[in-house]
């Protein structure tokens, strides 16, 4: 018996079969790179997996514009650090006409900025499987997501045509014009995530560590007050000890009160957590639900 | 942080509180959130309902709602200090020989309700039936609705013992029953001091203690090729070439002589490679690079086994089929057959009999498979496929098909 099989372990042989299977059976696969604790692992894993050849497939970063300064700095310095080759695409048109959340409102601006940008640069570059880092744990409607998630010459998600999936037979077979998301962490959650970086000294965003920044309260979340951000009338920034728990852009992206400052404090903190982690993102909430730009071709 | 995975599939009727008890068992070990819970309770007071609706947090996708369709099975995640838990969970109504058939082919362990009120129904049978065809050999009988027949010790006795029968009759398997109220929460995670003839564990005390004996580590070594590494030189890796995979099965040590079939090619393993270090031995289940002593000519699709024990090739064999798909099957019709790394074409070329997976009778003759239908056929493949039986190696005895629009249109396993 192998006496140190824990379920990171498990966890991470799972991952690793998924990423060569995705090699395998896909002509053209790209890592979609959102820069967050997420993508951190899947890169970890994506280079245990292929090790000890290169990384075989580029990263993708669809880019709103939004993105937190200290993003944009950790995805320059990691991805050039491992050597990883990393397109970055934006919805230029809609970037220069001025979309913002506030002002189209948050399905409308994230169907912009992030789902017409992902499936004009899956488009352009021709790419036949994008490995994403979604999680089923995260929110109800990815409960049910497959492994290999067939998605239509629209991009979009059909939960009719999903096929069955049995032992680790994952199916990559498509026909022209469709294409697939692949999630390899689909079986960890937010705690293993945390674990799996502490235990693998796997380098992340410094926001995610608690620290004083100036957030402002808007509809009962942290949301920080930087440069990026429209104050409403009324709102009054205030410095307060937080972390995020994800992250995404800034004007969407609720923080937390922690004081949790180091990778052994998160892991606690995050075994404690009573609140869902997705709860900090203002775009799964509303009438267009995270189902919805699933639908759309939102991974 | 030393602790291990469990697997398990969950099988109940529509209203056996199936979708009450993995809610109860998400939030009682912080499986769900807070503002999740206070969302199923706000959709339940928009029902008229009052307090929280544990089914409601495990609801299911609009779409589904909408369309009436049930899109098989969903997965839940929560972990106690002992265990991680991963519940493939299966809707129990429509298209549930499909769904169970998926949810167990990756579960060790199946939680099988019963309604204490209904005693063990043709569902349940039909439920441990497939479970079971599908290899699993741990059952835990949850009898639900204890608080419906005032705690009676002879409800619960009665379906133990009808359970118990049913189960050898199957071939036999570890079966534990416990009498709970997944709505009231007796017996699910908290003792109960209204069933105080039951001595035995909690429901989630068995789910953290039963042992599945790794069967894997005790078999035959199997390893499917995934891809071949040929890494551009570099200085410590000056003319590399590696075969990357999965321990199906068994372990492997470096120096341990090894065939690769089919070609049948016999060599040594030289390395075990990973990015973490080079390691002396493998386990079931562990992803790592093999080198070998020989330049062969090995691709995708190709299988590394024990010398000593290897596996057979076979282009004919009878394999006992799930069908999964509305279009029905077709005899002699051109398949495509994915099998560990490998895919082959196919036909199947006869159907031996029809299950009835209520009353496990064989029906022959038949013509065909429809949705849901369960069979023993004959399969005919262009190339060869190595194997082994699916009761001996559920890894290398499992495959699908699927036809020409890229569906999986079955399951199958192969028989000895």
């Amino acid at each position: 018996m192998n006496k140190e099989w824990t379920h990171l372990r498990e966890l991470e042989s799972e991952s690793i079969y998924i990423f060569r299977e995705t090699l395998a059976q896909f002509r053209n696969p790209v890592l979609l790179y959102s820069i967050g604790k997420d993508s951190s692992v899947l890169v970890h894993l994506a280079r245990k997996a292929f090790y000890p050849g290169p990384l075989p497939f580029p990263f993708l970063h669809i880019d709103t514009g939004y993105k937190f300064p200290e993003m944009i700095k950790f995805r320059d310095e990691f991805t050039k650090s491992i050597g990883a080759r990393l397109i970055v695409h934006r919805n230029e048109d809609a970037i220069a006409a001025g979309a913002h959340p506030l002002k189209l409102g948050i399905a409308r601006c994230c169907g912009q900025l992030k789902t017409a940008a992902l499936l004009h640069a899956l488009d352009k570059y021709q790419f036949d499987a994008a490995i994403g880092g979604a999680r089923r744990e995260e929110e109800r409607s990815r409960a049910k997501e497959r492994v290999f998630s067939l998605r239509d010459a629209f991009g979009q998600w059909d939960p009719r045509r999903q096929r069955p999936e049995l032992w680790s037979l994952y199916s990559g077979a498509i026909t022209e014009g469709e294409t697939m998301r692949v999630f390899p962490l689909s079986n960890w959650t937010e705690r293993d995530i945390w674990q799996y970086i502490l235990q693998e000294q796997i380098p992340v965003v410094p926001l995610y560590f608690a620290k004083e920044r100036l957030v402002v309260r808007r509809n009962g979340a942290l949301i920080p007050a930087g440069e990026a951000m429209h104050l409403k009338q009324g709102e009054q920034p205030e410095l307060l000890s937080v972390r995020f728990r994800t992250l995404g852009c800034v004007p969407c992206t609720g923080a937390v009160g922690s004081c949790a400052t180091t990778l052994e404090d998160i892991v606690a903190e995050a075994g404690a957590a009573k609140i869902s982690e997705r709860s900090t993102r203002i775009i799964d909430h509303g009438a267009n639900t995270m189902e919805d730009k699933k639908r759309e071709g939102y991974f | 942080m030393s602790i291990h995975v469990l697997r398990f599939t969950t099988a109940g009727n529509v209203d056996d509180g199936k979708s009450t008890l993995i809610g109860r068992l998400l939030v009682e070990t912080q499986g769900a959130f807070e503002d999740q819970i206070e969302g199923a309770r706000r959709d339940n007071e928009r029902r008229g309902g009052h307090g929280i609706d544990f089914a409601l947090l495990t609801d299911g996708l609009k779409a589904e709602r909408e369309q009436g369709i049930t899109i098989d099975v969903a997965y839940r995640y929560f972990a106690t200090p002992k265990r991680k838990f991963i519940i493939a969970d299966a809707p129990g109504h429509e298209q549930y020989t499909r769904n169970l058939v998926t949810s167990a082919s990756t579960s060790d362990l199946a939680v099988i309700l019963v309604d204490a009120r209904n005693g063990m129904m043709t569902q349940s049978r039909r439920h441990a039936f497939i479970a079971h065809l599908l290899g699993i050999r741990h059952f835990v009988v949850a009898i639900n609705k204890m608080d419906l027949v005032d705690f009676s010790k002879d409800a619960y006795e009665k379906i133990r013992k009808d359970f118990s029968d049913f189960m050898n009759r199957l071939g036999g398997a570890e079966t534990y029953c416990v009498p709970i109220s997944a709505l009231e929460g007796d017996l699910v995670t908290e003792s109960s001091p209204r069933m105080p003839w039951y001595n035995g564990p909690k429901l989630l005390e068995l789910l953290e203690s039963i042992q599945i004996d790794e069967p894997a580590n005790k078999q035959a070594f199997r390893f499917s090729v995934q891809l071949v590494s040929r890494p551009p030189a570099s200085p410590e890796f000056p003319d590399f070439r590696g075969y990357m995979g999965r321990v199906a099965s068994g372990s492997i040590r470096v120096g341990d002589r090894v065939v690769v079939l089919p070609s049948g090619a016999r060599t040594a393993v030289t390395g075990i490679v990973t990015r973490d270090g080079r390691l002396e031995e493998a386990f079931a289940r562990q992803s790592v690079t093999l080198t070998l002593a020989d330049d062969l000519d090995i691709s995708r699709g190709d299988l590394i086994a024990s010398e000593t024990q290897p596996p057979q090739p076979h282009t004919e064999f009878r394999a006992t089929l799930c069908w999964m798909n509305e279009r029905r099957l077709h005899l002699n019709h051109r398949y495509v057959l994915r099998h560990t790394t490998r895919s082959v074409r196919a036909i199947v070329n006869e159907i031996d009999y029809r299950l009835n997976v209520n009353t496990l009778e064989r029906e022959s003759p038949v013509s065909e498979l429809q949705t849901n239908d369960i069979g023993q056929v004959r399969i005919k493949t262009l190339q060869p496929i190595v194997c082994d039986p699916y009761n001996v190696n559920r890894q290398t005895g499992g495959f699908i098909i699927l036809d020409e629009t890229n569906d999986t249109v079955a399951a199958g396993m192969i028989q000895a």
